[in-house]
């Protein structure tokens, strides 16, 4: 057990529940999201885990459940019920995100994601969708584009310090040399990597990424890893990921959630994980844990 | 690309097609519905236009199958001009002084035609297209009744200048902020509608101006319009004969043509004020965002860019551009009524922005100039009168021609006359994007 | 009482006009997801192909049985109309399907706008006096303020429309062409890979839009008496929103939309002003689209994020 899992969570789900007509895609599904930690989200396909990826990032509104995210060195839990019973969206730091609608989750809360299917602005490039990623300060610097109509210094400023910025992330991503292709042009595993340099580029507390290493080859993988685990050394940012490649996984996860048909059925660190007997049921898709145990005898 | 394809073949295909042109002339080019002269509807037969079209059909279908290379799906669309910047900035030299020119090689009266029909018309569909290009080729968002926002800036300078005297230098300010009111609180319900849904309201919302215009006598004054609507004066002096006009007041002679080449310019200095507006503004966060817009709505939204918004200032923005224009039309026109405010307007400008590529300001101007330059110019053949006899009227087949370009164009060229995308911030070196990469937005 | 009684005839009658038309866009719409701006001057092309055919078999072959001639008349517009739509297709839509959506609309819009003037130029841009036919009435009601009546005219138009609905609502469940049809709207390319023949199902799909616009345009011909090269816009933009209205997509959906449609124009017209009918119609559109835009029986499209 780390330092870092002693202070309180970043990000508390209780008892998340989406309904899509009668079918219960996620059912009542609790679990503590780590500050400073990476979280894995794992489980069979159709589980329900890009579901609670879209309730927690705002593109959903769960039928039930509370997400409350809290900033650093924020909130005991009478602060969360006091928010709660009062009905607001969020205060000083605290933020129930259920309640809150997509852009102002990734404006205010500080929540990024990426996605299953790579949504990069293909027609614009590599540095513009770092730029576009930096919309929020920019607007604020250029007094909401008028004040940049007219030239206003501030507002240069502004954008310089956000291209220094979109070049750290290049950089760091090993694609400097491509800043000014179209995004729709760069391979496959550039195209991912550039996605989360553009989460990046929001700085984030919470980056929420949908299956990373996927179609990425080992090699990649283990770049992947490392990009990941230099995030959260340097700019402190949790990590919750939904992935299905198990060297990424067990590598770089201090905590790891699994899910099966909207439940969730076990939550611990990656060895707990790995020798649950239920867990390993529900890859098999062998339904009672006896069975699955003489299987694996 | 299909290559050429052996002769026998394209007789073939050619010749099926020139039956299916048979078959379509049948009845309707065939048998014409005339009044006979008790008023009954009778039939004349034309069977030679039969012939004529079938002939024609076969010939253009053997000709395109043996020597254009129309793909048989609309391939992904590599070329494309480019335009330099050193093009458009002859261009707009070029512009500056097409009016002296006209002068010098026509006259004041010959160059009257010139400047007015063509120059102003075109330059007023310019600003038009680059309007709207900001909500259709920046934003993505589907708009077919821009025509309402032209009609509320023409109708507010009409009613502000009769009713209330303003002069048009006040007016027109007031028209573009109505006008982006109006953009506003049409794109507020809109907001939340996709692709062709969006295409459709605005589509009905354009409609529904256009008939209150029409019905709403106390206000618009109907279908009669609005009439005597003050001229352009010169910041103040009017463009007339009398002591304190115009021409006396510099010492010239008076002449009509000072107006119009005052005219001339001031839609030149308000099409380009547009136009640099729209430059900067892409190269600011709202444009931006515009174009992240265009590329991918959730994308936008889970970086905190709040969409709604964004929306708004596209919809509101663009119908600002058009109410400045309807203002000009109306102080051009001296009066006003509904059947200027058509879908077919919309419709046209929204060809224009297709056809010059979205997003493209340069394509844009371009392909107004084609347009409605082309469109104007079917005007000037009179001389088919002598081919085809007295009674011909080309104005008649220009709406068809032009229907029949807007067809051919898109099949020709799908993604507009300027394919690719310049981005509007660059590290090291400024390489324009790709058609093939850009979005084409789904509202 | 009696006024309320004639709108419903009248408006009915209307809807179902409304409601052929609307069934062409519905699946031209749902099978390549296009909206089919000409569609509306198709059903004037139509119109005018049935009025000459009218007169052809009249005057110039002397035909008398009025019931005959209007048999002949239909068939003779649903086939001639069928093959322009399927010309028009092939030439317009066809090559640009699967590319940028925008050019396919434009392309639409300026077929619309080629038609339309096509029969302007051909034809002459006055109005075209229909000759009178199917005269007789039947007195519904009378004693009233005036006879309520119901008209050959709008019995023949309602039944010819409930007739077809059935053919093809057989058609689109029942058929291997409905089965494909059905197949290419879900998912255009898995249906090719399994051996569908979607350009040829396109085809039909623009072929019977077609035939159901004749319909309604012959029907139309014979009804207002009067027909004119600008005829197009109007209904067809009503007829659209009557599709919209039952949801895209759905084929009873269209025609339940048309008569809605057609009844609320009517009565509209009759109680308020006949000035903003128009506006009416558009008004609901706007209405529908941005509260239920998956209209009455259509499907909610969802997204994925």
């Amino acid at each position: 057990m780390t330092a870092r899992a002693l202070s309180a969570p970043l990000l508390s789900i209780e008892h998340l529940t989406m309904r899509f007509g009668g079918l219960t895609a996620v059912n009542d599904v609790s679990f503590n999201v780590g500050r400073g930690d990476i979280t894995a989200l794992i489980g069979p396909n159709g589980a329900g885990k890009t579901t609670l990826f879209n309730c927690i990032t705002g593109f959903y509104k769960p039928a039930q459940g509370r997400l409350a995210l809290a900033r650093e060195g924020v909130a005991h839990a009478q602060d969360v019920e006091a928010l709660t019973r009062s009905g607001r969206r969020h205060s000083d730091g605290l933020y129930l995100l259920e309640r809150m609608p997509d852009f102002e989750i990734a404006r205010d809360a500080h929540v990024a994601r990426t996605f299953q299917n790579i949504r990069l602005f293909s027609g614009m490039t590599v540095l513009e969708n770092l730029i576009v990623a930096q919309h929020n300060n920019l607007m604020r610097a250029s007094g909401l584009s008028l004040l940049g109509l007219i030239g206003w210094p501030r507002f240069r400023d502004a954008e310089n310090a956000a291209i220094e910025k979109a070049c750290f992330w290049l950089d760091k991503i090993g694609i400097t040399n491509r800043a000014d292709d179209p995004a729709g042009a760069l391979p496959y595993g550039a195209q991912r990597r550039l996605e989360i340099a553009r989460a990046m580029c929001t700085d984030p507390v919470l980056l929420c990424l949908d299956e990373p290493a996927a179609g990425l080859n080992p090699r990649e993988s283990a770049e992947l890893n490392d990009l990941l685990l230099s995030i959260r050394t340097e700019q402190g940012t949790s990590i919750l990921l939904i992935e299905h490649d198990m060297s990424v996984v067990m590598k770089i996860s201090d905590h790891v959630v699994v899910l099966d048909y909207g439940k969730l059925i076990a939550d611990g660190t990656p060895e707990e994980i790995r020798n649950d007997p239920r867990v390993i049921a529900a890859y098999l898709g062998v339904e009672d844990t006896e069975e699955a145990a003489q299987v694996l005898a | 690309m299909s290559p050429a394809l052996p002769i026998t073949r394209a007789l073939r295909e050619a010749g099926l097609a020139g039956l299916v042109a048979a078959g379509l002339a049948f009845p309707i080019l065939v048998l014409g519905t005339e009044m006979n002269q008790s008023n009954r509807l009778v039939l004349e037969q034309r069977w030679s236009w039969m012939a004529i079209a079938a002939g024609l059909v076969f010939v253009g279908r053997f000709l395109v199958l043996m020597f254009a290379r129309t793909p048989k799906r609309a391939a992904p669309q590599i070329g494309g001009l480019v335009l330099s910047p050193v093009l458009s900035r002859i261009g707009v030299i070029a512009l500056f002084l097409f009016p002296l020119v006209m002068l010098f090689w026509l006259g004041p009266q010959g160059s009257l035609k010139w400047i007015n029909n063509y120059g102003v018309q075109i330059l007023i569909y310019v600003m038009l297209g680059w309007g709207l290009n900001i909500v259709v080729g920046l934003a993505g968002l589907l708009d077919l009744g821009y025509v309402a926002f032209y009609a509320v800036g023409a109708y507010t300078y009409a009613l502000l200048s009769t009713h209330f005297g303003l002069s048009f230098w006040i007016c027109l300010p007031l028209a573009g902020l109505m006008a982006a009111s109006w953009g506003a609180m049409l794109g507020f319900p809109v907001l939340r509608l996709r692709g062709d849904y969006l295409a459709i309201v605005t589509l009905a919302f354009g409609e529904i101006v256009s008939a209150v215009l029409t019905n709403w006598t106390d206000f618009s004054n109907g279908k009669a319009g609005i009439m005597s609507i003050p001229r352009i004066t010169f910041f103040g002096l009017p463009f007339t004969a009398s002591e304190n006009g115009f021409a006396a007041t510099f010492g010239l002679e008076f002449q009509a043509i000072h107006r119009t080449m005052f005219l001339f310019y001031l839609i030149l200095a308000l099409a380009l004020i547009t136009h640099v507006v729209t430059l900067r503004l892409r190269a600011l966060p709202v444009g931006r965002a515009w174009e992240a817009l265009r590329e991918d709505e959730i994308a936008c939204r889970s970086l905190g860019i709040n969409t709604v918004n964004t929306k708004l200032t596209a919809f509101a923005l663009g119908a600002m551009f058009a109410g400045f224009a309807g203002s000009f039309f109306a102080v051009r026109q001296g009066f006003v009524n509904p059947d200027s405010f058509t879908f077919m307007e919309s419709a046209t400008i929204l060809a224009i922005v297709v056809l010059g590529g979205m997003g493209s300001q340069m394509g844009v101007a371009l392909a107004a100039v084609v347009m409605v330059g082309g469109t104007e110019l079917l005007r000037e053949l009179t001389f088919l009168k002598e081919v085809f006899g007295s009674s011909f009227d080309p104005s008649l087949y220009r709406m068809l021609l032009f229907g029949l370009a807007m067809v051919v164009m898109m099949i020709w060229r799908p993604r507009g006359l300027i394919s690719s995308r310049e981005p509007s911030v660059f590290l090291a070196q400024k390489k324009n994007v790709s058609g093939t990469h850009v979005q084409e937005g789904h509202g | 009482m009696e006024n309320f009684l004639q709108q419903l005839i009248n408006g009915v009658t209307l809807g179902s006009i409304y409601g052929l038309i609307a069934i062409g866009y519905t699946m031209v719409f749902g099978i390549i997801g296009m909206v089919n701006f000409a569609h509306g001057d198709v059903f004037m092309l139509s119109a005018f192909i049935a009025l000459i055919i009218f007169l052809a078999l009249t005057q110039l072959l002397g035909l008398t049985s009025l019931g005959l001639v209007f048999l002949i008349v239909l068939m003779g517009a649903m086939v001639l109309t069928a093959l322009w739509n399927w010309a028009i297709e092939r030439v317009a839509y066809r090559p640009l399907r699967g590319s940028f959506r925008l050019a396919p609309l434009i392309s639409a819009i300026g077929m619309s706008i080629f038609l339309a003037n096509f029969v302007q130029v051909v034809q002459g841009p006055r109005n075209k006096p229909v000759p009178p036919m199917f005269t007789d009435v039947i007195h519904v009601t009378s004693g009233g303020a005036f006879d309520v009546t119901l008209s050959y005219k709008q019995i023949l138009i309602v039944s010819v429309t409930g007739v077809l609905l059935l053919v093809f609502w057989y058609l689109v469940q029942k058929t291997a062409l409905g089965r494909a049809q059905r197949a290419c709207e879900q998912d255009r390319t898995m249906a090719a890979l399994l051996g569908v023949d979607v350009d040829r199902t396109i085809s039909l799909t623009f072929i019977i839009g077609a035939a159901l616009a004749a319909v309604a345009g012959s029907l139309y011909m014979m009804y207002y008496g009067v027909v004119n090269f600008s005829d197009g816009f109007t209904p067809g933009v009503k007829a659209f929103t009557a599709a919209v209205l039952g949801g895209i997509g759905s084929l009873p959906g269209a025609v339940i939309g048309g008569l809605l449609i057609g009844l609320i124009e009517t009565f509209w017209a009759a109680y308020f002003s006949s000035d903003y009918k128009d506006v009416a119609a558009f008004s609901i559109l706007i209405v529908t689209l941005i509260f239920m835009p998956s209209g009455l029986l259509g499907r909610p499209e969802v997204e994925k994020v």
